[in-house]
């Protein structure tokens, strides 16, 4: 079966006004007739529950937090994108469109990243008025900087914490909403199913984390806003409980499930100290604005960086790619830096690479780099206990992004009506790999300034059989998720969840991380099973699911991970070609570039469950480029 | 990057199994805890111990573990976050310990913050406060072009100092009043500093505390300890100014006067 994106058709720079043009709208008067489940309360949480609820929608924000400001979002660091050409550097909404298609590696919707470049500049209008303390110049302007894959100044910044500060403005305006009625606000829940009733998505299953009471909400629709699954490598950039649960218990109930193989491997990141550790830490890819990378010339050279001079050292992205430098997209970095590593270059004869800063200092002084990346350097120094002041970081790729989500049309509406997904849940506009400062644009778009149109005419064409828990589809739903608990912690094996946790992520980082072949996925397909058949007989969850107890939070998680494991793999498999973050080794240019097959995979992969263990359906969404011819990336 | 050392050492865990149950400290032995590792992957090691011993795992509170999420916090031998200034408990390394210590660790204690279990403490309080002023009255949509306001770079970043808050309530928790000023005094920075925060600067600090001293937080003990068990070392300075937007925002209450304000 094809699927269709629904985009709209015509020139590109009218297809969101014709979207808007054709879209139904419920009058202001009966918009409190309409009640609105918004799960997850990051960037795009947060934006479309206070936008919904500005609208004048009846809105309950769920989140699994204690507060809605601890969601992930909080740690992106970098920086947002947005064509304001506040520079003068001849950016436009086009260039913003064409560097995401092609940092994209020609695997997105043109249509969807169209929308997104057109909507940028507005985030910043809106953050602003929330409150963000953007960085500014003397003069009171905002500032800009660069990020990888991109030849203009157009990533506005909050210091390192762009994303605490962007989330901060829009839980802000959530804040408000619960202040005024608008929205009801339910924390520490998390969602373990959605109810769909007459093929429309209606509700959701949660469990109170503090009392254990399983409990059912309805809605006339329902926005999962819920991040990425980087978790299923265990050790990843997200934070410690980020997870597949909501997206993976929607597509047991039917939702598609699209290109979960393209992952992102972070290029900077701090690298693994010892087997208890327990999460990464990413440095921002702004630093790659300053800092230099390189590995040593000779293999084995196991020397401190200060006593490698400087003919010994290879910066090889600045050899390797003269026109972009250090400012590669992340999956030419990251795959760089494995291949350093695979030579034996690796710095101090680890699996890591420099990211060098003697240059930039001498260049501009102490102070200028302390402004531009002070707490980043901090942070640093407080993990390793070394001072990238007098020496380079040591760094090393992690998973830390997921282009891969719930298939969802142009409305941001997933197969099933009345489910939308957003942000990064959903698979819509990074294709192949994602260019940095380009996820909170997308969270921030997605809800600020797209669900606003299009639930609405969603909810006006329809008419809603009255609310009630005491639907059947929902008393199962709820049915389920109470056998599915009790099953899981009546098994009192001898086994703790993080152990498999832990086991499933090797399996992952080793077999389906940056590179991957065809042996590879198979090996980790029969892994993975073995991994689940153990679990369900030995995990050992402390206690019972009847009050607070993390165990049981963590084991559901990870038995999600352990079934959706085994599709990632599987759609790794069928994707016979390497295209952004997804690289195949049977797959590559003579430079080892990813190697293309558009003649026979141009198309979004979205998958139907058939059963655990059982060989999913495929559904292909054919991409077409009318505006950007694709093309072997370079960036040489 | 690493020290290659392992240390021994005893710690001492407030246990308590729910908010209506008594507790009491447990003390376990830990012999071989690498110094390179962060101080709550030592609790995930012991947690793993206690799981295979069919014991309840101590139950902390975490979530990015790189100092900005806000959920982590707990007092070692006393001290918010523990010895490290300017650093979360998930950030703290076991190389600023040495072999043969003791510690104890306690959950945060404060009247407004209710222990849930273990060392996990309910914050449901800030979040009330900031339900009743933590924000700018602006609707999604109305936003005036972004450089069509200009703000200074020094206003900017001192709003950014404010704003840098995390929530954690290590203030409270250092506090012997158990006050929360420096966390409403901070949000209350950040917002009234800025122009687009400025109309609504003095009822915001009103309703703030309005809602702070409903909640059971304490006066402000002037030790300042607040500011030294900060993970975010935000200054104490903004209680002075949030002090001086509640008096104006009540006087001019009580006299009818309108209290709007140019920012700054």
């Amino acid at each position: 079966m094809a699927l269709d994106g629904k985009s709209p058709t015509g020139p590109i720079e009218g297809r969101w006004a014709k979207r808007k043009a054709d879209a139904k709208l419920v009058s202001p008067a009966n918009r409190r007739k309409y009640s609105v489940i918004v799960i997850g309360t990051g960037l795009a949480g947060a934006s479309a529950a206070a936008s919904l609820a500005d609208q004048g929608y009846k809105v309950k924000a769920i989140c699994f937090h204690d507060s809605p400001r601890r969601a992930h979002s909080v740690a992106a660091q970098g920086g947002i994108n947005a064509a304001k050409n506040y520079q003068n550097d001849n950016d436009s909404d086009f260039r913003l469109f064409y560097d995401t298609i092609k940092g994209g590696d020609f695997r997105a919707r043109e249509s969807n990243v169209y929308r997104l470049a057109e909507l940028s500049a507005n985030i910043i209008d809106q953050s602003v008025a929330f409150g963000v303390p953007f960085a500014r110049e003397y003069g009171g302007t905002l500032a800009n900087r660069t990020f990888g894959g991109v030849l203009v100044s157009r990533t506005f910044y909050a210091r390192g914490q762009t994303g605490q500060q962007l989330l901060y403005g829009a839980v802000s305006n959530l804040w408000k909403n619960v202040d005024s009625g608008q929205i009801e606000l339910l924390t520490q829940k998390d969602v373990l199913d959605i109810v769909v009733v007459d093929g429309k998505c209606r509700g959701v299953i949660v469990r109170d984390l503090r009392t254990g009471q399983l409990e059912t909400h309805m809605a006339h629709a329902v926005v999962m806003c819920t991040g990425g699954y980087a978790n299923v490598f265990y050790l990843s950039t997200n934070a410690m409980k980020s997870n597949v649960t909501a997206m993976w218990r929607a597509h047991r109930r039917g939702a598609l499930l699209a290109n979960p193989c393209f992952t992102q491997i972070h290029p900077t990141c701090i690298p693994a100290h010892s087997e208890f550790q327990s999460k990464l830490t990413l440095m921002s890819e702004s630093l790659r604005n300053d800092g230099r990378v390189w590995a040593p010339k000779k293999a084995g050279d196991t020397r401190r960086p200060e006593q490698i001079p400087d003919e010994e050292r290879d910066y090889y992205l600045e050899r390797k790619y003269p026109t972009y430098g250090n400012m590669v997209p992340r999956d030419v970095a990251s795959r760089n830096a494995k291949y350093m590593c695979d030579e034996g270059r690796g710095a101090l004869g680890l699996r890591a690479v420099f990211l060098d800063f003697r240059d930039a200092i001498k260049r501009d002084g102490k102070h200028a780099i302390e402004e531009k990346y002070g707490n980043l350097f901090d942070m640093y120094a407080q993990i390793t206990g070394d001072n990238p002041y007098q020496s380079p970081m040591v760094i090393y790729p992690a998973p830390h992004y997921t282009m891969g989500g719930l298939w969802v049309d142009y409305d941001l509406m997933s197969n099933i009506p009345g489910l939308f997904v957003l942000g990064e849940a959903n698979f819509s506009d990074h294709g192949a790999n994602r260019l940095g400062a380009s996820a909170l644009m997308q969270g921030l778009a997605d809800g600020y300034f797209v669900i606003p149109y299009t639930l609405p005419h969603y909810l006006a064409g329809q008419t809603f059989a009255p609310l009630t828990a005491d639907h059947d589809a929902a008393k199962s739903a709820l049915n389920d998720a109470r056998t599915r608990l009790d099953k899981m912690v009546a098994i009192k094996g001898d086994t703790s969840v993080d152990r498999f946790h832990r086991d499933l992520g090797m399996v992952m980082l080793d077999k389906c991380g940056m590179s991957r072949t065809r042996e590879g996925l198979a090996e980790a397909r029969t892994e993975i099973r073995r991994l689940r058949d153990e679990f369900w007989q030995r995990v050992r969850i402390p206690g019972d699911a009847k009050g607070f107890n993390p165990e049981v939070e963590k084991a559901g998680r990870v038995a999600d991970f352990l079934e959706f494991a085994e599709l990632m793999v599987h759609d790794a498999g069928e994707r016979n070609e390497s295209c952004g973050g997804h690289f195949r080794e049977e797959y590559q240019t003579p430079d080892g570039e990813a190697l293309r097959d558009d003649d026979n995979f141009m198309y979004v992969a979205a998958w139907e469950f058939k059963g655990v263990g059982e060989t999913p359906a495929l559904h292909k969404e054919p991409l077409t480029f009318e505006y950007v011819k694709p093309t072997q990336r370079s960036y040489k | 990057m690493s020290t290659g050392k392992n240390l021994r050492l005893t710690i001492e865990v407030w246990r308590q199994a729910s908010p209506d149950q008594p507790g009491r400290f447990e003390t376990y032995e830990l012999d071989a805890v690498s110094a390179d590792i962060s101080f709550l992957e030592m609790l995930d090691q012991l947690n793993e111990r206690l799981i295979k011993e069919g014991k309840d795992p101590v139950a902390f509170e975490h979530d990015c573990r790189e100092g900005i999420c806000g959920s982590c916090g707990f007092m070692i031998n006393g001290q918010a976050h523990g010895p490290l200034r300017g650093t979360t408990v998930c950030q703290l390394h076991m190389r600023h310990f040495h072999d043969g210590e003791r510690l104890v660790l306690e959950p945060w204690r404060a009247q407004a913050f209710p222990v849930r279990k273990d060392l996990v403490v309910d914050r449901d309080s800030f979040d009330r406060i900031m339900a009743k002023g933590g924000y700018n009255s602006t609707r999604v949509g109305n936003a005036p072009e972004a450089n069509s306001i200009l703000v200074g770079k020094e206003t900017a970043s001192k709003a950014f100092d404010a704003a840098a808050c995390i929530a954690c309530g290590a203030c409270v928790a250092a506090c012997k009043n158990g006050s929360a000023l420096l966390f409403v005094s901070a949000k209350n920075a950040h917002l009234g500093l800025l122009p687009q925060g400025a109309p609504e600067r003095y009822r915001r600090a009103v309703r703030m505390v309005e809602q702070m001293e409903k909640e059971g937080f304490g006066g402000c003990s002037n030790t300042l300890e607040c500011e030294a068990a900060c993970p975010k070392q935000i200054s104490t300075g903004w209680i002075q100014r949030l002090t001086r937007d509640y008096i104006r925002g009540k006087t001019v209450e009580d006299t009818g006067e309108v209290a709007e304000s140019g920012g700054g």
